[in-house]
């Protein structure tokens, strides 16, 4: 049975009633022979496409299939930043549709997501890339995107425990998005699968896709560990696990496999009112609301499947936090996890239709497909409903790699010695 | 994770840098099909499992290694000289 809707009102109600009445947020459901449109893989960019589908494109026989629970993979693991500060032009509009969809969330899916515009502050340590934040930021006021240069006076105010004089990094200032900020991941999924169970979609879990069946050139459903499941459309949303899906129907993608680790610490007061990123290494924090600190840097380097990562880059990772804020040397670390990234080879994401008729795929985006996901359920749903890419990514081809045309935002992607 | 060097014995990952998948081969030819290229700069069969790639160990004995490692335990079952795994295909080749 559909749940209720979220309310003042129905909290009241439920308060009086000691928190009876509460409906289960989504239906377990047990797959149909057969449907319109089967999404593989249950993270934040498969609910979002699901509920997109439903909602705004009219396609209600929509299953998602997640070999495990909803929330397990990175959409549950990732730190939480949405952000749309990009630089090339086939990222800055993408973006900021994702920052926008953002703004409006939790009203059009009736969930509290927890989304807090914060600001994102990206520090920079040197001229040559105080210039480099110019220049972007300059792009994102362009295309109509908040972005505005803080001195160092400016950061001091904001930040004042930085490490300001670091003999080798002193911080000259940042660039900050106030739009941008952080949203709580599981809600995120929670809520988008919440709102497309509503509408209609069966969500099931357990159930992991282990072949994709192709008639003529065309794909025509999926078998399971619950079973064969027909479908008039298969798209695929499988994060870190997209090359082995893929396989599946034959095809061989521009991605890597890696794994990203994500630390948080013990509980402090409020300290930090935003989410911050060290210029001259690879570090970034933010406070979540229970008080802990949330950090991250790279990945780890190698291919990888197993959710967990290296000593090395936990070490890579505490040293740029020392050289950025010595004082939470003493803080103690909580708990450590990983999640699995696939890194396209330019260090962009996938949007598009594949040389299988009927199969879609999105896929490739590397360590920055949280802040996407919105958008990315968006195009992606135009893409299945329409058989065309939504104006806003109609750069994230499969063929731009043999075309020559990669998007090389910020020079990463798996090897970026490779190009 | 630890590599076992052939030339250093057993050393910490921090020791070593990665450069990917080692069965990619470049093609022979600078005028081979663009389709060639593009398999081998871009593409990957990115297995779930057994991976040989290479790693350099750039703080030891600087040797290129081609290692076989799987990819969802990280445990390695192979390490050993990129050089000789060169020279085996090359030997193959004429044979
Ligand atoms: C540590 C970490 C920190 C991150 N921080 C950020 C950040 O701050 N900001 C940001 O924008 N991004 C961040 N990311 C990236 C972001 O989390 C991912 O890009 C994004 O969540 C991927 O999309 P998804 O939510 O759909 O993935 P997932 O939640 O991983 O969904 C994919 C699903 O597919 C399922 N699946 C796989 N194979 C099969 C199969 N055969 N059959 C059925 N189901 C299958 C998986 O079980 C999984 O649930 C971070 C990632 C990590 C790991
Ligand atoms: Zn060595």
């Amino acid at each position: 049975m559909p749940s209720n809707r979220y309310s003042l009102f129905s909290l009241l109600r439920e308060t009086l009633r000691g928190h009876t009445g509460w409906q289960p947020a989504w239906r377990d459901a047990t797959p149909q022979a057969a449907y319109d449109v089967v999404i593989v893989g249950g993270g934040g960019h498969g609910l979002a496409t699901a509920y997109y589908l439903a909602r705004r494109y009219g396609i209600k026989r929509v299953a998602v299939v997640e070999k495990g629970w909803i929330g397990n993979g990175n959409i549950g693991r990732n730190t939480t930043i949405i952000r749309s500060n990009y630089l090339l032009p086939g990222n800055v509009p993408f973006y900021e549709c994702a920052m926008k969809l953002w703004e409006g969330l939790e009203q059009d899916i009736n969930y509290n997501a927890m989304v807090s515009q914060r600001g994102v502050l990206n520090l920079f340590h040197n001229d040559a890339q105080r210039n480099a934040y110019i220049r972007r930021g300059n792009a994102m006021r362009l295309n109509g995107v908040d972005a505005e240069l803080l001195d160092a006076q400016a950061v001091r105010r904001k930040l004042p425990f930085l490490n300001f004089d670091n003999a080798r990094f002193p911080i000259q200032g940042g660039l900050l998005q106030r739009r941008g900020g952080t949203v709580r991941h599981d809600a995120v999924a929670w809520g988008y699968a919440r709102a497309a169970d509503r509408l209609g979609v069966d969500i099931i879990q357990n159930c992991e896709v282990t072949g994709i069946r192709t008639q003529n050139g065309r794909a025509v459903g999926v078998e399971t560990t619950r079973g064969y499941i027909g479908a008039g459309r298969v798209a695929l949303a499988c994060a870190g696990n997209s090359s082995r899906v893929a396989a599946m129907a034959g095809l061989r993608l521009p991605i890597e496999s890696h794994v990203l680790q994500a630390f948080v610490s013990e509980g402090l007061k409020p300290f930090i009112d935003c989410v911050a990123t060290f210029g001259a290494g690879h570090f970034y924090i933010s406070q979540s609301d229970k008080g802990g600190l949330v950090f991250g840097g790279d990945i780890d380097g190698y291919n990888s499947y197993a959710q967990r990562g290296n000593m090395p880059v936990i070490e890579d990772v505490c040293e740029g936090g020392m050289a950025l804020m010595p004082r939470i040397g003493r803080v103690r670390l909580l708990r450590h996890w990983g999640g699995l990234m696939d890194m396209t080879m330019d260090g962009s994401p996938i949007i598009d239709r594949t040389p299988v008729d009927s199969l879609y795929l999105n896929a490739g985006w590397c360590y920055g497909g949280f802040k996407a996901t919105p958008a990315s359920g968006l195009c992606f749903a135009h893409l299945i409903a329409r058989d065309e890419p939504h104006p806003t990514a109609t750069a994230y081809r499969l063929d731009r790699f043999a075309r020559g045309a990669v998007i090389d935002e910020k020079g990463m992607g798996a090897q970026p010695n490779l190009h | 994770m630890r590599l076992n060097c052939p030339c250093c014995g057993p050393r910490g990952l921090e020791e070593f840098t990665y450069r990917g998948d080692a069965t990619v081969r470049r093609p022979e030819s600078p005028t081979a099909p663009a389709q060639d290229w593009v398999d081998y700069v871009y593409l990957r069969d990115n297995p779930a499992g057994p991976h040989r790639e290479l790693w350099y160990h750039g703080a030891g004995c600087r040797s290129w290694l081609v290692v076989t490692r799987d990819t969802r335990t990280h445990a390695i079952s192979d390490v050993v000289r990129a050089v000789d795994v060169a020279r085996a295909d090359k030997e193959g080749a004429g044979s």
